[in-house]
């Protein structure tokens, strides 16, 4: 199963879980999937509009899901990881 | 009474003890330092910052550190603010300044934020500081840290420029050169930061760090004589900077450092080879900053996925400014024009910043008497080879014998 990758500051939303494995062929289901089981995912990634949340970033694997062609909508299989990751400051 | 007294959502505005993290639990946005203001209010003065050190330490009661602290400094700040009248002339400017930031102690900018980062880490009981950067940063974490004397580490991309790494190298820190871009450094270290003890300056104690960077424009106020700009233009990589220079105006005004509630221009200046805020500023959705893929020569600025390109595109919008953005040529013709004019040599993001302000004056942008204050970040001797490659030797150089001879002969005098 696609599995998500929790960063710290946002355990307390996942109950203390680095990883969460998700049944999801997309990676918005994958959402959606991550959402069911901890509620408050999807409303903290995903805007009214339902694009990425600006101060966050997820990676699919090592690719950016914004720099995937089908963005949000790209497949996720089996082996896939799914990492979300703050914005950071440069430079 | 500690000033400092937590940290607070810009998102959402939860707020947070004052700790090592930079991101709300509630909603994932970016945490802010929250000082006590009332505090603040009676203890914030010009004649107190006019009688404090020639260093951005004169602004120390606007800045996160505690005053029982023992700050790291090697004289950062208080940089000279330039009259740049030939310059002016060419642009058509009366009014022109340049805040010549090359002058600090590693020769950026990043001196400021750095400075504030590990006087922070250091009185918070953290032994190791680190970095991701793309090159800066990392030259100015690695000269604080030695000065602090704390254990050091810094993640740069692997196809940084040799004269950065080094300016890098020889304050002898732990070097992890990332074979990728400067977004995938900074994701790596965002996933290291869970299993290390370390303060990652732009990273988890980026509320602390990104305080510092206020204090390029407290100083452009103080060295007008208390008066702001009608304009800055500020070069844009994260964005992180362009945004403290907002809230600085905010408390020069709330404090009444500066009479009035005029509040100048925000110009944002990038590379179009790294464009990813001005795409957004001249597109129709400005408040979605689309992540690129970084190709300039401007590689201190060159962060496809900027943590605060929203928050620019906002400020600038709301102030009158407007987000500009210029070639690879545009930055070199940059740095030659600033150097010609003013004997300032600046690095490629300077050049960013002076391409952008030419590229506006010749555009019409002003009249002419407007107080424009242009930020200039860093030194020309970081990215010297941009200028070798361009066209090889100056077209005003000629080799010649010793002899008088040789130079009757080749030289026009
Ligand atoms: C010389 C120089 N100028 C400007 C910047 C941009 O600052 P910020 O990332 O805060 O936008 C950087 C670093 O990112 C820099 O090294
Ligand atoms: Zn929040």
């Amino acid at each position: 199963m696609p599995q998500f990758r929790i960063p710290g500051p946002l355990r307390r939303l996942s109950e203390g879980h680095t990883t969460v494995d998700v049944e999801a062929t997309d990676v918005v289901g994958a959402i959606v999937a991550l959402d069911a089981a901890y509620p408050g995912f999807k409303d903290r990634l995903l805007d009214e509009n339902g694009d990425l949340r600006q101060f966050v970033n997820l990676y699919l694997n090592d690719e950016d899901v914004r720099l995937v062609g089908s963005g949000l909508g790209a497949k996720v299989g089996e082996k896939d990881e799914i990492s979300i990751v703050p914005a950071v400051a440069g430079g | 009474m500690p000033k400092v007294i937590g940290l607070r959502c810009r998102e959402c505005g939860a707020e947070y003890e004052l700790q090592a993290t930079h991101v709300c639990e509630m909603c994932f946005g970016p945490l802010d330092a929250v000082y006590d203001q009332a505090l603040l209010k009676k203890v914030v003065s010009r004649q107190r910052i006019e009688q404090g050190p020639k260093s951005m330490w004169r602004y120390r009661d606007l800045l996160p550190i505690e005053d029982s602290v023992n700050v790291v400094t090697l004289g950062e700040g208080f940089t000279p603010l330039v009259k740049a009248d030939r310059l002016g002339a060419e642009l058509g400017l009366r009014n022109l300044y340049v805040k010549n930031d090359t002058m600090n102690p590693t020769n950026s900018f990043k001196d400021r934020v750095v400075s504030v980062a590990i006087s922070w880490a250091r009185a918070h009981g953290f032994e190791t500081i680190a970095c991701a950067s793309t090159g800066n940063l990392a030259n100015a974490v690695a000269a604080y840290a030695a000065r602090a004397g704390l254990e050091c580490f810094v993640f740069i991309p692997v196809d940084l420029e040799p004269a950065k790494v080094a300016s890098i190298s020889v304050f002898d820190p732990n070097i992890v050169a990332v074979r990728g871009n400067y977004d995938e450094v900074n994701r790596l270290c965002s996933q290291l930061l869970e299993s290390t003890p370390w303060a990652f300056c732009n990273i988890n104690i980026r509320p602390f760090y990104a305080e510092g960077s206020k204090t390029l424009t407290f100083e452009t106020a103080e060295q007008l004589g208390w008066k702001l700009p009608d304009e800055i233009i500020i070069p844009i990589g994260s964005g992180c900077q362009f945004v403290r220079h907002r809230q600085a105006v905010r408390e020069l005004l709330e404090f009444g450092l500066v009479r009035g509630d005029r509040v100048p221009a925000f110009t944002g200046a990038q590379a179009l080879g790294c464009a990813p805020v001005y795409n957004a500023f001249v597109s129709d959705t400005p408040d979605r900053v689309l992540p690129v893929k970084p190709n300039t020569i401007a590689k201190s600025i060159a962060i496809g996925n900027p943590s605060d390109g929203v928050y620019v595109n906002r400020i600038a919008r709301e102030t009158g400014g407007v987000v500009e953005a210029v070639t690879e040529e545009e930055i070199v013709d940059g740095i030659r024009l600033l150097a010609r004019t003013e004997g300032i040599f600046t690095e490629t993001a300077g050049g960013v910043t002076i391409g952008v302000l030419a590229k506006l004056a010749r555009a019409g942008r002003w009249n002419g008497d407007e107080t424009v204050v242009a930020y200039v970040t860093g030194h020309g001797l970081k990215t010297a080879d941009v200028l070798a490659s361009a066209n090889g030797h100056s077209s005003r150089r000629v080799e010649i014998e010793p002899t008088m001879k040789s130079f009757r002969e080749k030289v026009t005098i």
